[in-house]
């Protein structure tokens, strides 16, 4: 129930923007996550934007993964 | 798909789980959060992991975790006339102790499953002469979608919007678990979607006071396996923190904004949850100023004392001191298409998950 997708701002307009992932386009409500810009990978759940998707530290993520040596975290 | 498919890369799988394999001893880890369940299942973790590490699942499915009593007072307010009660789809079939909201809605109740609850205030613009009621169930990724919902609707002035709150936080829910001690638990799998909102500060005292390590953790097989070795470092090291795996989605101060919509609209109660009875300052009712939009207060509806399913262990399956396969009807008398409890019938409740993906640990 608390799933939440990653998808892209493609606009917004107000509190409301329009967000894609693949062929999937959905209105939802921006009024939690207002900080989010076009362009971004916000969470939705439930057609509310609940946080920006922070790109960097995805990477990060992804990087330290490949190296994976050391301890998984800093 | 983008931000998806990086973390289900079969090489980084097979690499954090060797890591796994090869530490020693054995761990025990619950995970609270039905979408966590269901990860483990469907990508079969349990088994990859299966002599090392042991998942157990906690309270983590809102549904499951409602209680037969506000369900029957949740039916209750569905059967009033000139009512439409808006749902998310997982609360159709969950039996209360007499019936559903789909048997009532059988029965003639104005019963809609939504996705969103700004589809419940598009029903209460367009229905000005239907009270339209929002189900509220689910933790703290839902409280404040459904908190800046009724915040709209007091903007345009919809008098005819209202919110049942079953809303419930996690937290406090973890700490009742460990305060029973009936179940041994060296780690949490924090739920990587309500520590968006809330962040790591309410976990604090299961890791310091009790000495727990927690994770938040996303919900791609590489983000549980990075999760799982993260509590086994911080196990090994004598150091109970709370970390964040999922970084990409959690900051350590959650969205504060989220936060501030959710304490506005909502404030803290006991609250009953399925399988532990009342837990202090865990559920979220509607303030004060809101009263005119509170369903309960607004309908009072009155119902008998409620029962469990007769037979059904889900309580016990809640407090992770029964696995779904050890219930006595499970497969036979209960099944998805046939459920007895509500752990069967959402689509994350951990008998669910254990009946579509099957696989049971030896
Ligand atoms: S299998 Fe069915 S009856 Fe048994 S605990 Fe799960 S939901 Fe309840």
């Amino acid at each position: 129930m608390c799933l939440a997708v990653p998808m892209l701002v493609e606009r917004i307009d107000g509190e409301m923007a329009q967000v894609r992932l693949g062929d999937v386009t959905r209105d939802i409500a921006m009024t939690l996550a207002p900080e989010a810009k076009v362009g971004d990978y916000v969470l939705v759940h439930a057609g509310f934007a609940i946080e920006v998707v922070d790109r960097e530290y995805a990477e990060e993520t992804l990087r330290l993964l490949e190296q994976l040596e050391g301890p998984v975290y800093q | 798909m983008k931000l998806v498919d990086e973390f289900r890369s079969p090489q980084a799988v097979r690499a954090l789980s060797e890591r796994i394999l090869a530490k020693d001893g054995t761990w025990r880890f619950m995970e609270v959060c039905g979408t966590h369940t269901m990860a483990i299942a469907r990508f079969g973790l349990k088994e990859l992991l299966a002599g090392k590490v042991r998942f157990l699942s906690g309270p983590g499915c809102p549904v499951c975790v409602t209680s037969a009593h506000d369900l029957d007072l949740l039916i209750a307010v569905a059967g009033m006339p000139g009512v439409v009660l808006t749902t998310f789809g997982d609360m159709l079939r969950v039996p209360g102790s007499r019936t559903s909201l789909e048997q009532a809605r059988a029965k003639g109740a104005e019963v809609k499953i939504i996705y969103s609850p700004l589809e419940a205030l598009e029903l209460a613009r367009e229905h000005r002469d239907k009270q339209v009621v929002m189900a509220g169930v689910g933790f703290e990724t839902t409280a404040p979608v459904v908190a800046g919902t009724l915040q709209m609707a007091v903007a345009e002035g919809l008098d005819n919007f209202y919110v049942f709150s079953a809303h419930k936080v996690i937290p406090p829910a973890m700490e009742a678990l460990l305060r029973l001690g009936e179940v041994r638990v060296n780690g949490f799998i924090c739920p990587g979607h309500v520590s968006a909102i809330i962040g790591t500060h309410p976990y604090e005292p299961i890791a310091g006071g009790f000495g727990v390590p927690c994770v938040i953790s996303g919900f791609e097989p590489v983000d549980v396996l990075q999760t799982v070795l993260m509590l086994i470092e911080m196990s090994e090291a004598g150091r109970p923190e709370v970390r964040v795996q999922y970084r990409r989605g959690v900051r350590e101060d959650g969205n504060p904004k989220a936060r501030a919509v959710m304490d506005a609209v909502f404030e803290l109660a006991d609250a009953e949850w399925r399988g532990f009875g009342a837990i202090p300052a865990s559920g979220l009712v509607l303030r004060p100023e809101y009263a005119a939009h509170d369903a309960l207060k607004v309908f009072d509806p009155r119902v008998e004392s409620a029962e469990e399913p007769a037979g059904c262990s889900c309580g016990d399956v809640l407090r992770g001191i029964t696995e779904p396969e050890d219930c006595p009807l499970f497969g036979s008398y209960c099944t998805p298409e046939n459920p007895v409890g509500p752990c069967m019938v959402s689509s994350e409740g951990s008998c669910a998950a254990a009946y579509r993906y099957g696989g049971r640990e030896q």
